[in-house]
């Protein structure tokens, strides 16, 4: 009796409470809203707190205020799943107004809120999923981190000038995962290359000694890895029990594996692994030594990875389309202002594309050395301007 | 083939040690604890924290992991758990549930959501080449440790005056009480142990799975798959189900048929599949007592 009477006079106070503060925040009217949805708890969460922490520098750097308003950023966790993911984006657009959302771990996450950026016509800056179809489930979607085919293609294309004929693919199975092997096994076919097989590991996985053992078995030339970020060091500890050195299969992958974040603990067994992708916090340029530093500074004990890139650079995408429309935040004049935006970001130049909305940007081949003591994806060699490879395809036919 | 089979062995000689704990809560004590993969986690976070902060190898982190889960299991039977051995099924799931969210919850707070490496020690590193098989070292300690270890339970629980209380207890609560055992004392230390035995799983699956705060929902399947095809009140019955979930599992995942040109991914559900197949044969698991004793 007790128990029941007080828990539903706590809930009834704070929805009260709740009800009666957002009006006020909502009726300001020189503060435009962006509302984040992340991964920030569960098995994600390391996406969520990279982009969290990249957002915070965003705007301790740059300020609050674009295109002569206030920008305020409410940050939602939905715990990397996609019911919650898209009621959080209803709720963000219908009570908070927002003028944006953003973030979106996951491709499921960024597919639940789509229709919900087409009926609103509100923008949906995409900071983190990687999968190709992403942008086109929605005209309101435009992407800031990357998509795996454009990731794959260079790796594929390095092993095949490096003389490797044969290969295994060994992916997550889920729609990145995907993505990655089919770009891979296309590209490695188009070059005369043999595919001895295709592997995909459910994605919930914690033992993949079968699969490496079958790659192994099949003795190819090369071994290619994805798993998104967070998996990499599981994936890579078994990987290196597994000994491919010694048979002289090389072992390579997207920059997922090799994952900024997580590189440090994989230990010296990692070292000379080549990978290829958008971004790694070794790049070699101003912007990027700046973004490093400034990020280590504010988050002590954590290294940005290209997570933090998709997120800072969503950022500077609103901001920048807040200026061009000087303040007007109706979602079309924004998303029309997006298109064809191209500036420095601590990855090197990128631009979005007008006709698919997705991310154009240099993509690196990488080395894992050891600088410092510490472990980083060392670059050296660049795919300048990569479009998204499965719409360029699409657009050539 | 015969690297298929041994790593089959080793995933279902840690599934052994992860599961017996609960399946002898499950079965002797008649409780439905489903946090037993959360000490299965603590076991492994013991382990790391072992290892990071103070530098120790993993031959001091299976014993810490072991005794340190065994007295928080003890703890929490004596101040919760005991509460809960005469409810219903469904209070004691809805129990334990909540106690695996807590503890997903504070790991995730205290340690972070990124997965923890575990170096395995120098001289368990790497393989053994024996021409036709490569071995890897730390499997082969794996399986040869639980091997061992199962030969030990299955003699304290046939053979000591302990293991006989205790069948006692659980096959007549009340007449074991006449008699003069202390039923509440079996069980206490009972449940301690059982928690320490998941503790060790967990500190040596550590080193082969990756360990993160999702560990007890990712393990609760195999648990009680393991369980429900191994039947409980046994030690043999889930030692012989986890070996033969394990093996099967690793397989299915290597060999992937193809029907009429198609590839048939039969890694993921292959587990299921033999459940299945159990339980309809033998509802009580492979080596499970029959109904109405």
């Amino acid at each position: 009796m007790f128990d029941r009477l007080t828990r539903r006079q706590t809930i009834a106070a704070f929805t009260l409470a709740a009800t009666a503060l957002t009006p006020l925040a909502a009726r300001a009217e020189d503060t435009v809203k962006i509302g984040v949805i992340l991964p920030m708890t569960g098995p994600s969460a390391s996406t969520g707190r990279e982009i969290e922490a990249a957002i915070k520098l965003f705007q301790a750097q740059k300020g609050d205020k674009a295109g002569g308003k206030k920008v305020e950023v409410i940050i939602k966790d939905d715990t990397g799943v996609a019911d919650i993911t898209k009621r959080l984006a209803q709720e963000l657009v219908v009570n908070d107004h927002v003028a944006a959302i953003a973030g979106f771990g996951l491709t499921p996450l960024a597919l639940a809120a789509a229709p919900i950026a087409t009926q609103a016509k509100v923008p949906e800056i995409v900071m983190a999923a990687g999968t190709a179809i992403i942008t086109e489930a929605s005209p309101y979607i435009v992407r800031t981190s990357f998509t795996l085919p454009q990731n794959t293609m260079p790796i594929a294309q390095w092993a095949l000038k490096n003389g490797v004929k044969k290969v295994v693919t060994l992916v997550s199975d889920y729609g990145p995962g995907i993505d990655a092997e089919k770009t891979f096994v296309e590209t490695i076919k188009a070059g005369g290359g043999q595919v001895l097989d295709s592997l995909r590991a459910p994605l919930k996985n914690p033992e993949f000694a079968p699969f490496l053992q079958k790659a192994k078995d099949l003795k190819p030339d090369a071994l290619f890895l994805f798993v998104p970020s967070g998996f990499g060091a599981a994936l890579m500890k078994q990987v290196v029990e597994r000994g491919f050195a010694a048979d002289n299969i090389k072992v390579i992958a997207t920059g997922d594996v090799t994952d900024d974040e997580q590189l440090n603990n994989m230990g010296d067994s990692v070292l000379g692994m080549i990978t290829s992708h958008n971004y790694s916090a070794d790049h070699d340029s101003p912007e990027n030594k700046a973004y490093v530093a400034a990020f280590e500074k504010a988050n002590p004990n954590m290294r940005p990875n290209f997570m933090s890139v998709g997120g800072y650079d969503g950022m500077a995408l609103f901001y920048g389309a807040l200026d061009k429309t000087k303040g007007d935040t109706d979602g079309t004049k924004l998303v029309d202002a997006m298109k064809g935006m191209a500036w420095t970001s601590p990855r090197g130049p990128i631009s979005i594309d007008p006709a698919t909305r997705d991310v154009v940007q240099n993509v690196y081949i990488r080395k894992v050395e050891r600088k410092n003591g510490q472990l980083y994806n060392v670059e050296f060699e660049t795919v300048p301007n990569v479009k998204d490879p499965f719409k360029a395809a699409k657009a050539g036919k | 083939m015969l690297t298929i089979l041994f790593d089959g062995l080793a995933y279902g000689m840690l599934l052994f040690v992860l599961a017996v704990g609960l399946s002898i809560t499950l079965g002797l004590m008649n409780f439905i604890n489903l946090a037993h993969g959360a000490f299965a986690m603590a076991g492994g976070y013991i382990a790391v924290v072992m290892m990071q902060r103070f530098g120790l190898s993993l031959f001091w982190g299976l014993p810490a992991a072991f005794v340190i889960c065994a007295i928080v299991g003890a703890v929490l039977e004596r101040t919760l758990y005991v509460r809960l051995y005469d409810k219903s099924h469904l209070e004691q799931v809805m129990f334990t549930i909540g106690l695996v969210f807590m503890s997903m919850a504070a790991v995730d707070y205290f340690m972070g959501a990124s997965p923890q490496i575990v170096d395995v020690p120098k001289i368990l590193d790497g393989n053994l080449e024996l021409g036709f098989v490569s071995i890897n070292k730390y499997r082969l300690f794996v399986i040869v440790f639980c091997a061992l270890l199962t030969v030990v339970l299955q003699l304290g629980l046939s053979k000591t005056r302990f293991g006989s209380r205790l069948r006692a207890a659980v096959d007549d609560a009340r007449v074991a009480r006449g008699l003069g055992i202390d039923v509440t004392k079996i069980f206490a230390l009972t449940f301690a142990f059982g928690s320490g035995l998941a503790g060790l799983g967990g500190a040596l699956g550590a080193a082969i799975f990756s360990l993160d705060p999702q560990f007890p929902l990712k393990f609760m399947i195999y648990f009680l798959v393991v369980i429900a095809v191994g039947g409980t009140s046994t030690i043999t019955g889930p030692f012989f189900a986890s070996i033969l979930l394990g093996v099967a599992d690793v397989a299915g995942k290597y060999y992937t048929p193809e029907i009429g040109g198609h590839k048939i991914e039969i890694g993921g559900f292959v587990i299921y599949t033999i459940m299945v197949l159990v339980l309809i044969f033998r509802p009580q698991g492979l080596f499970g007592r029959a109904p109405g004793k």
